[in-house]
């Protein structure tokens, strides 16, 4: 009876998981493995190798990489100094990090558009000092600054709470064991950090490596990624078929590199010598 | 007696403008046992951690075979610590932890590995190399954390509370494995704790600590049986602290009954402390006694029965084989031998670390 009971509150989340995830992706893989009258077919998903669709899953993959490195290089310092700081600021620090997120992700790519553009405030400023002008809108260097100004609090924060766990009585004892500030650094600390580092990573990556709406408005049309492809195909072209094809080898390849990630996290702690 | 090892000269400390050591002076000699001893704020753990280089005191120098080491970070000097939470190395296992210090220093992989099997076989944990930090319970952490610490050869280890996380029966067995590892190794160790069985177990030296001033300095058995004030005798076991009167050398009166006691120099008419530890405490038949009262409570403790008997309008602590029930007479006689003299307190100071453990 108890039993019953419970499997009752577990009911809302059940409807949702079938509803809104597990159909979903039933209803991908049956589009991704059909034509439009049904038959099945392997053509949409071996689509992928045509030159136009694989350059840009070739360059989303690269776009996405050199923003999680970004992410990275930027956030692991950060999330050091956050963690260095004294409590009652850190607070403050992070809740100025979070703020943006609470702004609307579209109201954001449009406010990079306004900056960056050619007449933006961004090349006023410059102007007023005499300086060049910044002709980056439309180009890959916008939509990889506006995935890195977006994803940034997903590096900072995992990585910040892994550091936050360290115990100091551990960095004391290494100290105390003869390791200079360098030794720490890289035989605690990282390997420590490891993974809030991993989770940053695949919380930034994967979402840049499916994003369109920042190619889309920052890109002017030039910044053809996977994800603008799939979506022209459902949107545009209404080629469900082809969409969903695509968006099945996307799926497999954020599957592919987490599992790569995550493995690496399992032996990241054995190899530290 | 062997020669100095450390010394600490007028050493202050202060955080946030709160004073927790002031003007400390203490030295410690080599392959000594020395422990600090105080209740939790007394600041023994500052103590520790100036000596391991983690605090750099505000005044006073620290100085270590001869040498200044004031200033020098902790990977610079030649001690090293066990923590009170052991501290190991969370993604390393057991041989890793222990070869950290070696790995550093540059050591042969041959000389490494030899010390692992060494300082493995020395806590009593062979063949532990592989295992993971996690499949290991408090007290073989705590182990792996000595093993960790001894292997770099220190002059001087550093204990904070080792054995504070452990229970009763673990706690014992460490006792006596630590007394063998200082033994064998020959090495000067510096313990800290707040249990003065701990203390009087292992200790050579004792130094008691109260509110940042040193209280009394001695072996266990000059720390246990001639505490030099309230707070020490109080602090190590229990005790009967009563107010008397020393009225001439060797007469001391207490609850108006004069006790002859071996304790001179205090002048006539001075008001004492007068420490009768619980078991110096003899029940004898109610006219033989010194003083009589009656038995108010009785609880076994197992070697011992702790009474309390009612006399003189104080309520004394006995402890005693023989067993008084509730209620019955019983007289109180002490030797003249087991009645310890006290100064009372006398600057505002002192009386600021009188008794509040």
């Amino acid at each position: 009876m108890r039993n019953l009971k419970r499997q009752l509150f577990a009911g809302p989340y059940m409807i949702w998981i079938v509803g809104f995830i597990l159909l979903p992706v039933v209803m991908i893989l049956y589009y991704a493995f059909t034509t439009s009258s049904g038959s099945f077919t392997v053509s949409n998903v071996l689509t992928i190798t045509h030159p136009i669709f694989f350059r840009a899953l070739l360059f989303s993959l690269k776009l996405a990489l050199v923003c999680t490195l970004i992410c990275l290089v930027l956030a692991y310092p950060l999330a050091m100094i956050l963690n260095n700081m004294k409590n009652g600021s850190q607070g403050f620090i992070v809740f100025i990090f979070i703020l943006p997120m609470w702004m609307n992700f579209m109201l954001r790519i449009l406010a990079w558009k306004m900056l960056l553009s050619n007449n933006g405030i961004i090349n006023t400023i410059l102007g007023f000092f005499g300086l060049p002008d910044l002709h980056i809108i439309n180009t890959p260097a916008a939509v990889v600054l506006c995935m890195v100004y977006d994803f940034l609090p997903f590096m900072v924060l995992p990585i910040y709470n892994a550091l936050a766990r360290i115990n100091r009585d551990v960095i004391e004892a290494a100290k105390d064991l003869g390791a200079g500030n360098i030794t720490i650094f890289f035989k605690i600390i990282v390997p420590l950090s490891m993974s809030g580092v991993i989770s940053g990573i695949i919380m930034v990556f994967v979402p840049a490596l499916t994003s369109f709406a920042v190619s889309d408005l920052l890109g002017g049309g030039k910044v053809l990624l996977i994800g603008n492809i799939i979506e022209q195909a459902f949107t545009q072209d209404y080629n469900w078929n082809l969409g969903a094809g695509l968006s099945f080898v996307l799926m497999i390849f954020v599957l592919v590199s987490m599992t790569l990630v995550n493995s690496r996290d399992t032996e990241g702690g054995a190899n530290v010598w | 007696m062997s020669k100095k090892l450390i010394d600490l000269q007028h050493i202050t400390k202060s955080y946030d403008g709160h004073t927790i050591l002031d003007d400390l002076n203490l030295y410690i000699r080599e392959n000594e046992f020395l422990t600090l001893l105080g209740p939790s704020g007394c600041g023994k753990t500052t103590t520790l951690r100036l000596i391991g280089g983690f605090e750099s005191p505000d005044n006073g120098k620290i100085i270590f075979d001869g040498k200044n080491i004031t200033n020098l970070a902790p990977n610079e000097r030649q001690l090293n610590t066990v923590f009170q939470r052991y501290a190991l190395f969370p993604h390393m296992t057991i041989a890793e932890n222990i070869a950290f210090g070696l790995k550093i220093k540059k050591k042969s992989k041959d000389y490494i590995n030899d010390k692992i099997k060494y300082a493995l076989k020395l806590v009593n944990l062979d063949g532990f190399e592989k295992r993971s930090i996690d499949s290991l319970s408090g007290g073989q952490q705590q182990r792996i954390a000595i093993a960790r610490a001894i292997v770099n050869e220190p002059k001087v280890l550093l204990l904070d509370e080792p054995l504070g996380a452990l229970d009763l029966k673990l706690r014992q067995d460490m006792q006596y494995e630590l007394i063998r590892l200082k033994n064998e190794l020959g090495i000067t160790f510096i313990y800290v704790t707040h249990d003065q069985e701990e203390a009087l177990t292992m200790s050579d030296t004792i130094v008691v600590m109260n509110q940042g001033y040193i209280q009394q300095i001695g072996t266990p058995e000059d720390i246990y049986n001639e505490p030099c004030n309230a707070f020490v005798a109080d602090f190590i076991g229990e005790s009967n602290i009563i107010d008397g009167i020393m009225l001439e050398d060797k007469l001391v009166k207490i609850l108006n009954v004069t006790f002859p006691c071996v304790d001179e120099g205090f002048g006539t008419n001075t008001p004492v402390d007068v420490v009768i530890r619980p078991e110096d405490v003899e029940l004898v038949a109610p006219e033989q006694g010194l003083l009589s009262g009656e038995v108010t409570s009785l609880i076994f403790k197992g070697v011992h029965w702790e009474i309390v008997v009612l006399a003189g309008g104080y309520e004394w602590l006995v402890h005693t084989t023989q067993m008084h029930p509730v209620g019955s007479k019983v007289g109180i006689r002490v030797d003249p031998f087991n009645i310890q003299i006290m100064n009372k307190p006398e600057s505002s100071d002192e009386k600021a670390v009188e008794l509040d453990a």
